[in-house]
């Protein structure tokens, strides 16, 4: 397998964009990611989103999105896994380029989903749990992670403040990332006094679903030297999927594909827990966060939250996570999340992240996650 | 109108009814399809007791639509007496009763209402235990 190289990135701000459609911010991101590369020179258009079948009533959204780019004609298909769709279209991106099939291929991540009101965009949401042992309960992806968080604090023994650390720490972050929703701190006392959505999540610790878009090139090696001055390998990429429902794991507080495919990235990276400088998960809650890093083996069991606490996921910490704001501060994007993810962990590998920059940063992680860890796609980003 | 889809789920909407393993007597909810290589007459159709302790609970505030009638509700993982997990909503029970290991038993109750031209879709909630 040939090695591939991230040689463009371009993301639109995160936010309610009335005016706008998802076809016009995914070909404002791929125009920003291609650069003075012409889109006619790309093989293969990969684009992910979770809900824009459900939400908009369209499909083959990858035809849409290259005839608005002025590529019809080009491969293009659409990725649907959830909150995992960014990362697994990332994964057929990079097999297509590693396979020799393309040289030169483009994921768009896009989700507009502020065109509807509260109730259908938490229904539409709730498609990815399982629609007939969950979701017929009025069970919401939040109230699953809600179910978490309580046991959590019951087997480990924490109270629901000692999860702050996650979301003051994305808005601390979310402030540098000119494409962050929110871009403003938030104190301890805000996200304790925050009303409840689902108890014990309050609304401080829960992301907002937003409009976005954000797109990578991927390159061979070749190509990538001759297009790009600072190229990043993506060293390691893996995908894996857990059962649908979370009742029907033995520990549900496991995040089993979390754990494999974090094995299988660092292992095809020849790298191993320890070289990892920063991290990106999907972290609309706090406890998403937590169960991440544990699962992935970056934190003991139980850990965590502790970890969190004690400053660790600050740029200046040992695990730094959310360092372009997270789900909870530069806004939950869904199905783009995963892109979004890869934009800001470039940012940080080319020392480009401003006041969230982890200091020397050389190699970082990024996950995310459909439903509740149900598909997990995981990267392994490198500089050379 | 889904009818179809939620006629054919009847018996474990409205029972519990799960499968048991005629070889190693596990028990499991809800019923599968034999997996590849596992003859089909392995798993017997199985009513669970219903009987089970709250594993974790919370109470939706935002809900889906087609729920909005109902919030606040709570809604919990029960693990069940035979060993299988479900996910439900808690009834008969007020917010600040719910706790974490509270014994619970099964009652069918109605989920959701289609609306004017659709079903009205009933199953399976669980209560605080009724002392007998």
């Amino acid at each position: 397998m040939r090695h591939v190289y991230i040689i463009g990135t371009g993301a639109t701000p995160v936010g309610e964009h009335w005016d706008r459609s998802a076809a016009s911010l995914a070909v404002e991101a791929l125009n920003s990611a291609l650069g003075t590369i012409p889109a006619a020179r790309l093989g293969a258009l990969y684009v992910a989103s979770a809900l824009s079948a459900s939400l908009h009533a369209q499909s083959q959204i990858g035809a849409l999105i290259a005839t608005a780019a002025g590529i019809p004609g080009i491969e293009a298909v659409t990725i649907e896994a959830g909150g995992a769709s960014g990362g697994v279209a990332l994964r057929q991106a990079c097999m297509a380029v590693a396979s020799g099939a393309v040289d030169l291929a483009a994921v768009v991540g896009v989700e507009k989903v502020t065109d509807v009101l509260d109730a259908r965009r938490e229904a539409a949401l709730a498609l990815a749990t399982d629609a007939d042992w969950e979701a017929i309960h009025g069970v919401t992806l939040t109230a699953l992670w809600a179910l978490l968080m309580r046991r959590y604090m019951h087997e480990y023994g924490y109270a629901a403040d000692d999860f702050a650390p996650f979301p003051i720490n994305a808005h601390a972050n979310g402030v540098a990332n000119p494409h962050a929703m929110y871009r403003f701190a938030i104190t301890a006392d805000k996200v304790r006094g925050a009303p409840m959505v689902a108890e014990p999540l309050g609304l401080l610790d829960c992301s907002t679903a937003a409009d976005g878009a954000a797109a990578v090139v991927i390159a061979s090696e070749g190509l990538a030297r001759e297009l790009c001055a600072h190229p990043v390998r993506i060293a390691g990429s893996a995908v894996a999927t857990d059962t649908l429902a979370l009742h029907s794991r033995s520990n549900p507080l496991w995040l089993a594909a979390a754990a494999q495919t974090t094995t299988t990235a660092l292992r095809s990276a020849h790298l191993t827990h320890g070289d990892v400088q920063v991290f990106d998960v999907t972290d609309p809650h706090g406890i998403a966060a937590a169960l991440a890093l544990e699962s992935s083996g970056f934190a003991e069991r139980g850990t965590a939250v502790a970890l969190a606490r004690e400053g660790a996921i600050t740029p200046k910490g040992r695990l730094p996570l959310a360092t372009g704001g997270g789900c909870k501060a530069r806004g939950d994007t869904v199905g783009a999340n995963g892109v979004y993810q890869i934009v800001e962990l470039v940012a940080q590998l080319r020392g480009q992240a401003g006041v969230a920059q982890v200091d020397g940063a050389r190699v970082a992680l990024a996950q995310c996650m459909g439903g509740i860890g149900a598909t997990v796609a995981t990267h392994i980003l490198t500089l050379d | 109108m889904d009818l179809a889809k939620h006629w054919r789920l009847r018996h474990a909407r409205y029972r519990l009814e799960g499968q048991r393993n005629r070889l190693t007597g596990e028990v499991r909810f809800p019923p599968a399809p034999p997996h590849p290589g596992e003859a089909e007459e392995i798993w017997e159709p199985y009513v669970l007791s219903g009987r089970g302790r709250v594993y974790s609970f919370s109470i939706v505030r935002q809900p889906p639509e087609g729920f909005e009638d109902q919030p606040p509700y709570l809604v919990a993982l029960v693990r069940l007496d035979e060993g299988p997990m479900v996910t439900a909503q808690l009834t008969d029970c007020d917010l600040d009763q719910a706790a974490i290991d509270m014994p619970v038993e099964m009652v069918t109750r109605r989920l959701r209402d289609l609306g004017p031209t659709g079903l009205i879709v009933y199953g399976y909630k669980f209560r605080p235990m009724v002392q007998r």
